[in-house]
């Protein structure tokens, strides 16, 4: 009888194909940004947080073979479920291959020109967001307020109690018992039961008694030495050393400012939305976690929640400092600058109450800025308007002043856009790695 | 994966001795509901066991059952259904294909997947009812593994008691190279590797090396021969006109093919021990790769007929265990629809028509040689005269098992029954054609033509490309020549001709000229070169 095993396998590590995956993505990864940015300038940003189903084309990932040419020579091929045919009849072929053709069309058995397949979340938001990186994170280090975290280091003779190490103080207790020679429970036992043994005869010899009087001599003994010779000396404990180390804020908060007067319609909310949307996917591949905070603004500002934001309309005026005024507000009360980054970007269709302006550009340059890891202002224009501000320079009063802001300032970036598709160049752009600014 | 058994359930089953049950009255079932255990998979084994050693008499190696999840399953069969494969994109990349297809439920998953290995490790799809289970155990631990164990192909090419370790082996050789030379250079490797796999296997055995003795006695023979029939009457024949001596070019051909063993069909195989420019590992690599194809080797060339055994081996033992008693009609219900499921063979002018089913044809033929043996028409015995009637269908089953090859066992056994059954017909194609012309139908007449056509269309010399290395002056400009036998005028489709000539220049270092002969005629049908950006094909 053949000997024979189940094993059951299902426990095994399940991400074995990942190694083969990850190749493939490296292969395929000029395509798939590709067919990456363009399908992001027509979809909705909403969806982008789940896996994304990618058709990309199969040039650079093709497994060429050599194969014979279906269009040229003789062959014959038998086929089951014959109906009138009779030897001699002739069947038109039909363009395609048809009847007798099969499925020898393409020539490494793929049929199509594209490779579809289904991308993880994880693995598009890599891809997506590659090249691109926090801007100056380096320079405002020194802003960036570290936390501090314990860490493990090594074993201390002293600490507290609920820090005691108990199998490195066992292990120095028993090398101290084993080299001081403490007798141990058992050979301590195995005497007594020798003394009791002899205690209990009835007639003890003269030799017993010799006996009996050199164990008990040899029982205090053994006892003395477990008495100096502790079973745990003070000198075997050991604590957990921990020891603080600065670890880089891992918080984040992020504002966003937004406009809602009459003036900024359903698509410049949209358009808006969009910019939001991305960056806070990209915030939150950077941070462990990270807050929203949305200001809205009309001629008042108010802190709302994300559905009131995007959808609620409310009429007024426009004054812009409203909100900045606002969002500093919120970071007194709640986000201390020293435990967290924090993130702006505001959106506007460019309108301002007049003068207003300049109070915006004095806030933002001595306040808000300043408490920033980053501040970015989207402009959002329809197309004739663009055309009218062609020129960065030219402009509504706002974004004038923001320009002066913006003057030798890393952490402030503004841009303009007009439809869908200049969203995600504009935030590359502003987020491009340093040096790879184009 | 770790091949050493990490839960050995064979110990913790329990004694159960169902041998007497099943011989004397209908048993107990031997599992009941679609839920299965480990310890009603090893009860149902026992009994599958039994029959397919006293009653079927197949000779298995020892089994090793493995239960794996779908995710598995799929990394699986995209990497050459080897559970143990290196590393490559395109095991990627088929996965992402095959997950694709498999969640939008576009196709279902293999119930199992079985290596030819001793022991024989089949895996098993954990989502199976207890009922498939029983099904893939007969058809996978049993009927396949009689097959691998049992076929002269796989006797021959494969080595099953050290596959597993060189799979290990390669996989481990692959990781490290790719530590010390880059994942881009190990993949570039491999790339060019893969796109000659086909034609990177022996075809056929050498013959053995003589040991010097063999070779001095084989010299005695053949001297001794002449004396014996030496005349001198041939002296005297005036010699043909002979070519006067063969230009020094011509001479120098001559030698070096000799030197490189030339013609040398395993393009692999001469690449690895010829090239001029590639490093030891990444000669180890090709060496990888070859090993790879020529294990699967066999494996294409029966699929027919594997397939076939292990079908008629599920169905026969899953039916002699209802007889049994020991599976309940609602089980048998299921095996039966799953197993009518795999064999659905689509008439050539349905849609869903993908090719002759191998499951369908295999079974159908192994059903048709129990028929002859068992119950003869006069047309049987006309055609098989020592099988017909013979009675002993499951020794003349063992015997076709061991010793064809899809190609020849259809030349064999394909009967004038199954050709009407299946209605098969021969269709002649030629490009040139603007019709295809029915060449043989199931008629007398055409019987031994649709025999040998669909014989033919299971030859690898008819499927695959004949391509020979025919010669490389290593010497001189170290250009490399390839030379294709076209047969019946079926080229090479230009595309990936082009791609995979670039990836034997990439192995070789040097240009290749790949030139189409046919085969019958030796007339130069194309040249294509990497000498020539552009391809200028000879009409």
């Amino acid at each position: 009888m053949a000997m024979h095993h189940f094993i059951d396998r299902r426990q095994n590590p399940s991400d074995r194909s990942l190694g083969n995956r990850q190749r493939f993505i490296r292969r395929a990864r000029s395509q798939i940004k590709e067919a990456l940015d363009k399908s992001i300038r027509d979809r909705k940003l909403g969806d982008i947080a789940n896996g994304e189903d990618l058709s990309i084309p199969t040039k650079g990932i093709t497994e060429p073979r050599l194969r014979g040419n279906s269009n040229e020579g003789r062959r014959a091929r038998v086929l089951p479920g014959n109906k009138e045919f009779v030897t001699g009849d002739q069947v038109k072929k039909n363009p395609k291959g048809g009847a007798g053709a099969g499925k020898e069309g393409s020539e490494d058995g793929e049929g199509a020109d594209e490779f579809s397949f289904t991308l993880s979340r994880d693995e598009f938001l890599q891809i997506f967001f590659e090249d691109l990186e926090l801007p100056d994170l380096i320079k405002t280090d020194l802003r960036e307020t570290t936390a501090v975290a314990y860490r493990r280091a090594g074993f201390a003779r002293d600490g507290t109690p609920s820090n005691m190490d108990v199998m490195r103080t066992m292990r120095h207790s028993l090398g101290r018992r084993i080299a001081l020679n403490r007798p141990d429970k058992p050979a301590v036992a195995a005497l007594q039961e020798a003394i009791t043994t002899l205690e209990e005869t009835t007639e003890p010899t003269a030799e017993d008694r010799a006996r009996l009087d050199a164990l008990y001599k040899e029982l205090e003994e053994l006892q003395r030495r477990r008495k100096i010779v502790g079973y745990i000396d003070p000198v075997d404990v050991r604590f957990r050393q921990r020891e603080p180390v600065p670890v880089p804020n891992t918080q984040a908060v992020m504002f966003c400012l937004m406009d809602v007067s009459g003036s900024m319609g359903e698509r410049e909310k949209d358009l808006a939305k969009r910019f939001f949307v991305l960056l806070h996917l990209f915030l939150k591949r950077r941070y462990e976690r990270i807050e929203v905070v949305f200001i809205r603004h009309t001629h008042e500002a108010q802190e709302v929640d994300e559905e009131t934001f995007f959808y609620s309309r409310q009429s007024g005026g426009t004054v812009v400092s409203t909100a900045l005024t606002k969002m500093m507000e919120v970071v007194r009360q709640r986000y201390p600058t020293d435990a967290w980054n924090i993130y702006a970007a505001q959106a506007s269709d460019g309108e301002n109450f007049s003068g207003d302006s300049q109070t915006c550009a004095k806030l933002l340059a001595e306040d808000v800025i300043p408490a920033c890891q980053y501040y970015a202002y989207v402009e959002i224009l329809d197309e004739r308007e663009i055309e009218l501000f062609g020129n960065p320079d030219a402009g509504a009063a706002l974004w004038r002043s923001y320009r002066d802001v913006a003057a030798g300032r890393e952490n402030f970036a503004m841009k303009r856009v007009t439809k869908p598709a200049d969203i995600y160049p504009v935030f590359r752009e502003l987020f491009l790695r340093q040096g790879e600014r184009i | 994966m770790n091949l050493t058994p990490e839960k050995d359930f064979d110990e913790t089953a329990p004694e159960i001795d169902a041998r007497s049950d099943a011989e004397s009255e209908p048993g107990p079932l031997l599992f009941d509901g679609a839920d299965w255990s480990f310890k009603s998979l090893s009860r149902t084994y026992d009994a599958i066991e039994r029959v397919a050693l006293d009653d079927l008499g197949l000779n298995v190696y020892p089994n090793q059952v493995e239960i794996i999840s779908t995710e598995q399953m799929l990394d699986a069969y995209s990497s050459f259904g080897m559970p143990l494969m290196y590393r490559h994109w395109s095991f990627g990349k088929h996965f992402a294909r095959e997950e694709k297809s498999y969640r939008q439920g576009h196709s279902g998953l293999a119930y199992e997947i079985v290596i030819n290995a001793n022991p024989c490790i089949s895996y098993n799809l954990e989502d199976n009812t207890m009922a498939l289970q029983a099904l893939v155990m007969a058809h996978a631990a049993f009927g396949h593994n009689h097959f691998f164990k049992n076929n002269y192909l796989f006797r021959q090419w494969t080595d099953a008691d050290g596959v597993l370790d060189y799979f290990q082996y390669a996989k481990a050789f692959i990781a490290g190279a790719e530590e010390r030379h880059g994942l881009k250079a190990v993949e570039e490797v491999l790339d060019a590797a893969h796109a000659i796999m086909e034609q990177g296997v022996f075809r056929y055995r050498r013959a053995p090396e003589l040991t010097t003795e063999q070779r001095q006695t084989r010299k005695r023979e053949i001297e001794a021969y002449r004396e014996r029939t030496f005349n001198d009457l041939w002296r005297t024949v005036p010699a043909a006109a002979r070519a006067e001596v063969t230009s020094e070019a011509e001479k120098m051909k001559v030698e070096r093919r000799h030197k490189l063993k030339l013609p040398e069909e395993n393009l692999l195989f001469f690449l690895e021990h010829n090239s001029p420019i590639l490093e030891g590992w990444q000669r180890e690599v090709l060496s990888i790769v070859r090993n790879v194809a020529q294990y699967f080797y066999p494996q294409r060339q029966t699929k027919v007929m594997n397939e076939g055994c292990a079908t008629f081996t599920h169905h026969y033992i899953m039916n002699a265990l209802y007889d049994g008693g020991q599976i309940s009609e609602g089980a048998m219900l299921e095996i039966l629809h799953s197993h009518s499921n795999v064999l659905t063979q689509p008439d050539f002018d349905e849609r869903r028509f993908n090719g002759i089913n191998p499951y369908a044809l295999g079974f159908a033929m192994m059903e048709d040689i129990r028929r002859i043996c068992s119950a003869p028409t006069d047309e049987d015995r006309d055609w098989f005269p020592e099988l017909a009637g013979s009675d002993d269908w499951r020794g003349a089953l063992r015997h076709a098992w061991a010793n064809y090859r899809d190609e020849s066992f259809i030349r064999q056994y394909l009967s004038p029954h199954l050709i009407r059954k299946l209605k098969l017909f021969n269709l002649t194609d030629n490009a040139d054609d603007p019709h295809y012309t029915v060449d043989a139908i199931h008629d007398e007449r055409g019987y031994r033509k649709v025999r040998d056509a669909l014989a033919n269309n299971y030859d690898p010399a008819h499927i695959d490309a004949d391509i020979q290395v025919v010669d490389a002056d290593l010497r001189g400009d170290r250009q490399l020549f390839l030379e294709h036998s076209v047969r019946q005028g079926v080229g090479l489709a230009e595309g990936s001709r082009r791609e995979v000539l670039k990836y034997i220049r990439q192995l070789w270092g040097y240009d290749v000229t790949l030139s189409g002969m046919d085969h019958q005629t030796g007339e130069q049908l194309y040249r294509s070169s990497t000498l020539e950006a552009d391809e200028s094909d000879a009409a």
